[in-house]
């Protein structure tokens, strides 16, 4: 398979040698609100991808799309393929998803507040036909990763933190022992110091229990510091892709993204003019 | 003295027989974190298809295990036909679908089975006996045990099993639940079948006291009072809350009644719920609402 100085690109006929293929996808709100206009990405095994863009680009949009939760927000995938581990997964329930090892950590956290946090965490090996001390073993192994969770196991998670919320998403995903997790928004909310704090341990997981991650941010200075690859998404399509450093270094990524103009700071003003000409001409 | 635990005693097991129509309403209630409405049809629609097979000549045993496959059955039929369709839409939405849904079944009930009254034998006579100078009557007794028994099961189901912490998981938040790879529908198809189950066993013992027809699903409305103080998301909740109402409306009726003109059973448990609304809305064990800002 694939390693991560792997550029991604795309091929269409031959089986697909990522963890992950988005192919071309096209997704309707309702039957009339067109929010993907054919996306297609990539993810190598054991990578993090990022996936950047403003609000409304169609970063969380995509990820549903990947794990079927569209169905409930009564979006549709009306064209394209996914395909994991080269077989076709877009008609699967997110069930049958879990079992095969994606699993999504949703923007917002959506702890279930009346449950424990050790429930929470339980809750996330659902699917599995594992025997108790195999569970307790991978509760543990949570805890290892999110030592705050451990000291907190018994509170509901309605009163954590928000920073201990997004730990419980998390490990509520990793208790699934996914080989990919679809991260939505992670650093929303929180304080930079906790956002360093998430990332680390994405970054830890990613190495040590060779998780693959796709995330959608709009932080992307931090994003862009911790994935291998990133795609830019503006309007629901890919305006931009490359490896994160690519990106990083990128003139209009530092101006549009990072806030980073060449010739100094511009006035908002001149930036949303800038934005929307180049929008035109993407 | 004697008198009064006479009453009190008759009170709390009156009360028991109210909790299991509330058991019915909490399960739902816990599993999608919706009101329903449906539970009184239910009860009827479960009653009323027992004892019909049974007046066809089908021993007790065997008409039981029909009428349990039939609610099953419907339990299943609910989920395919009406809640996959609701999946994370607001709770007012599956409110009203479980309205509509409750007229559909009284109809269908009396369509299928008549309108006549039936009158239904457990064989367990309501004769009083003595316990140390106190009469309690038989057929409550059996009715509380049973309850209780009802009651301590689905209580451990819900804390202690890995299914009933998924429920508990849809109710907090249906998404998420998917999210995690908690299918949804199967959840539903089982949780109406056991509240199916709770409407029968129910059922069949209001049927047995009031007769099996139209009014049974009219008990529903005094599981509302009981559910209000027990919290709607508690099984122990909703035998305590049975408990006082029970206990309550009978000591009201007695001790109060002679002042006021009597008649106080039937609202006395209402005006209970409405203070308790005021002081503690989430109810005695009830999940209290979790806000942050």
């Amino acid at each position: 398979m694939s390693q991560t100085g792997i550029v991604p690109g795309h091929t269409d006929q031959q089986p697909s040698p990522f963890l992950l293929s988005v192919n071309n996808i096209e997704v309707i709100y309702n039957h009339v609100i067109l929010v993907l206009k054919g996306v297609s990405l990539d993810v190598p095994e054991g990578s993090i991808v990022a996936l950047l863009g403003g609000n409304g680009a169609g970063k969380s949009t995509t990820l549903k799309a990947i794990s079927n939760l569209l169905a409930s927000e009564r979006g549709d995938v009306t064209k394209g393929s996914v395909e994991f581990r080269g077989e076709r997964v877009d008609q699967l329930t997110p069930d049958a998803l879990v079992k095969r090892g994606v699993v999504q950590v949703m923007e917002g956290r959506h702890c279930f507040g009346h449950l424990t946090v050790e429930e929470n965490l339980l809750t996330g090996a659902y699917t599995r036909k594992a025997s108790r001390a195999e569970i307790a073993q991978d509760l543990e192994k949570v805890y290892h990763y999110f030592p705050r969770l451990k000291v907190r196991r018994q509170s509901q998670a309605g009163y954590t933190s928000g920073g201990e919320q997004q730990m419980v998403a998390v490990g509520r995903a990793l208790m699934a022992r996914p080989s990919m997790i679809l991260l939505d928004e992670p650093s929303m909310g929180l304080a930079p110091q906790i956002v360093e704090e998430i990332f680390e341990i994405v970054k830890d997981l990613n190495q040590k229990e060779r998780v693959s991650f796709l995330l959608a941010e709009q932080n992307t200075m931090v994003a862009l510091r911790y994935a291998n690859f990133g795609y830019i998404l503006e309007n629901g399509r890919v305006v931009m892709d490359g490896a994160a450093d690519e990106l990083a270094s990128n003139e209009d990524v530092k101006e549009f993204y990072l806030g980073l103009g060449g010739d100094g700071r511009k006035s908002f003003r001149e930036v949303k003019h800038y934005r929307r000409r180049k929008r035109w001409l993407a | 003295m004697q008198f009064f635990i006479e009453v009190m005693v008759g009170g709390l097991l009156a009360g028991v027989m109210y909790s299991l129509v509330a058991l019915g309403f909490v399960l739902i209630y816990k599993a999608s974190g919706v009101f329903n409405f449906a539970q009184g049809a239910l009860v009827l629609f479960a009653a009323l298809t027992f004892v019909s097979i049974e007046k066809m000549g089908v021993p007790f045993w065997i008409a039981l295990a029909i009428t349990l496959g039939i609610m099953v059955l419907m339990g299943v039929a609910i989920e395919r036909i009406v809640l996959r369709r609701l999946v994370n839409q607001p709770p007012i939405s599956l409110f009203m679908a479980t309205i509509g849904l409750s007229f559909f079944i009284e109809g269908l009930a009396q369509t299928v089975w008549g309108t006549e009254v039936h009158g239904l034998e457990l064989g367990i006579t309501d004769e009083p006996f003595d316990v140390m100078g106190v009469f309690i009557s038989k057929f409550d007794l059996f009715a509380a045990t049973l309850s209780g028994v009802l009651v301590a099961g689905l209580a451990l189901f819900f804390q202690k099993t890995k299914l009933g912490r998924a429920l508990r998981a849809v109710a907090d938040d249906h998404q998420a639940a998917l999210s995690v790879g908690i299918p949804l529908k199967h959840i539903w198809a089982i949780v109406w079948a056991v509240a199916g189950f709770v409407a029968l066993v129910a059922g069949m013992l209001w049927g047995s006291r009031l007769g099996v027809q139209f009014a049974l699903t009219l008990v529903v409305l005094k599981a509302l009072p009981v559910l209000i103080l027990g919290g709607f998301t508690s099984v122990p909740g909703a035998i305590v809350g049975g408990l006082i109402v029970g206990a309550g409306e009978k000591l009201a009726e007695v001790y109060l009644g002679p002042f006021i003109g009597g008649g106080i059973e039937n609202w006395f448990p209402y005006m209970l719920a409405l203070v308790f609304l005021l002081v503690r809305p989430e109810g005695l064990f009830g999940e209290r609402h979790i806000e942050r800002v």
